[in-house]
């Protein structure tokens, strides 16, 4: 199941469906840095509304996602993490640190949108 | 001719027999008993509620209402003699219970009221039968297993309701003290006080995360002033709340650490550097509105 990427100016969003296999994520993992270097974006939303359940597979390849754009140059923000996924995960010690988080793409984009100023 | 009965078979039948009769007799006895109780209910009920005030139980009720109760009290107790079935009194215990302990009766009191029945009436069937020492004894027989039973249907009864309003109050309990207040856009604060235990802990987090998602909360200030102490699992709690709160976007201040948790926390390892912690409510609310880019200005003449 391939994850829809889309373009917002220097940002992509992707929006992950209800359940990703490893392939999946392996899969998005590769496609999204690409994504980042083909248009030179600074800022990456994933969007994880859809996601009932995360596991620590999903949790780690979401850390390295991150990780690898950082080293592009931009910056990943994890949005849309529902209140039980998140109780769920910090049960569990999945606390994606040193990955940035917000509450919707809203609040996401604006997140981004602050940094590149900052930047800038 | 006659057919030869196997002595086991015989002495089984024998003693089943003699079962039965007891039993006959037992019942034949619990009827002249219930009679007597009947026949000198007035006289005996008035016996029964002076060594109630005698012995200074009930003192939250009135005369009245003992006397009220214990008009009740007498003819269930009769009645669960007579019928040898206690679900009535169980049903008419715990009504009792729900009527009486709003008004401070306790246990002890119930339980002693109940015996000093059970020795009234008792001591009125020495007094009738005192010349026949055997007929007083198989009356006993009858009497003590069923009086036995009376006193504990009654007091399991009034410490069952007890535990049913405790749980109510401590659900109550939970349920009003974890309120999430919005105070200005984007900022919630989530004052808590009293015990936390594991389960209340929970619930804690799960209405404060609700509370983030609804209102678009930024920052949170969570204010345990109101928190005497917590032990080492509510503490792990605590920083799970912490870090379940980022996960939604929302930065989480901690206010009003009493020394005590303070240590708990430091002694449990703490990343202090996950915590985001400051002395009171005030400074709490001031530093989240520096977070929100808010100033708070003096008006030069204030309304």
């Amino acid at each position: 199941m391939e994850v829809p990427i889309l373009k917002q100016g220097d940002v992509l969003i992707a929006t992950f469906q209800a359940a990703l296999s490893d392939a999946d994520l392996n899969q998005l993992r590769r496609g999204l840095v690409q994504q980042v270097v083909k248009h030179r974006s600074r800022g990456v939303i994933v969007d994880v509304t859809a996601m009932d359940v995360m596991d620590s597979f999903a949790s780690r390849t979401l850390r390295e996602i991150a990780h690898m754009i950082r080293l592009r140059g931009a910056e990943t923000v994890i949005v849309g993490i529902q209140p039980e996924v998140a109780f769920a995960m910090v049960q569990l010690g999945l606390t994606l640190e040193d990955v940035s988080t917000a509450l919707d793409l809203e609040e996401g984009l604006s997140y981004l949108i602050q940094r590149f100023k900052n930047v800038d | 001719m006659a057919k030869r009965e196997n002595p086991k078979e015989s002495g089984t039948r024998n003693s089943q027999e003699a079962e039965l009769q007891r039993g006959e007799a037992t019942s034949e006895l619990l009827r002249e008993l219930v009679a007597h109780l009947r026949q000198n209910r007035t006289q005996l009920r008035e016996e029964w509620v002076v060594r109630i005030s005698e012995t200074r139980l009930l003192t939250a009720m009135t005369k009245e209402e003992i006397f009220a109760e214990a008009t009740s009290v007498y003819d269930s107790y009769v009645e669960a003699l007579e019928t040898e079935t206690f679900e009535a009194l169980q049903a008419y215990a715990r009504n009792l219970s729900e009527r009486i302990i709003p008004r401070g009766v306790e246990t002890h009191e119930v339980v002693g009221i109940v015996l000093l029945l059970r020795d009234v009436l008792a001591r009125s069937l020495f007094a009738k039968y005192q010349t026949d020492f055997k007929k007083l004894n198989r009356i006993l027989d009858a009497y003590e297993p069923a009086a036995n039973r009376i006193a504990n249907t009654v007091a399991v009864g009034f410490v069952q309701e007890r535990e049913r309003v405790i749980r109510q109050q401590q659900e109550a309990i939970r349920e009003l003290s974890t309120p999430v207040l919005q105070v200005r856009e984007r900022l919630l604060i989530l004052p808590i006080i009293g015990v936390i235990d594991p389960q209340r802990a929970r619930q804690l987090t799960e209405q404060l995360l609700r509370g983030i998602r609804t209102n678009r909360a930024k920052v949170v200030v969570i204010d345990i002033t109101g928190v005497a102490a917590m032990d080492v699992t509510v503490a792990n709690h605590l920083v799970q709340t912490v870090e379940a709160s980022r996960l939604l976007g929302a930065t989480v201040i901690v206010t009003g650490l009493s020394p005590e948790i303070a240590q708990t926390l430091v002694t449990i390892g703490v990343d202090l550097g996950k915590m985001n912690t400051v002395g009171d409510l005030q400074g709490g609310i001031e530093q989240a509105e520096r977070l929100l880019g808010y100033k708070v200005v003096t008006l030069a003449e204030p309304r």
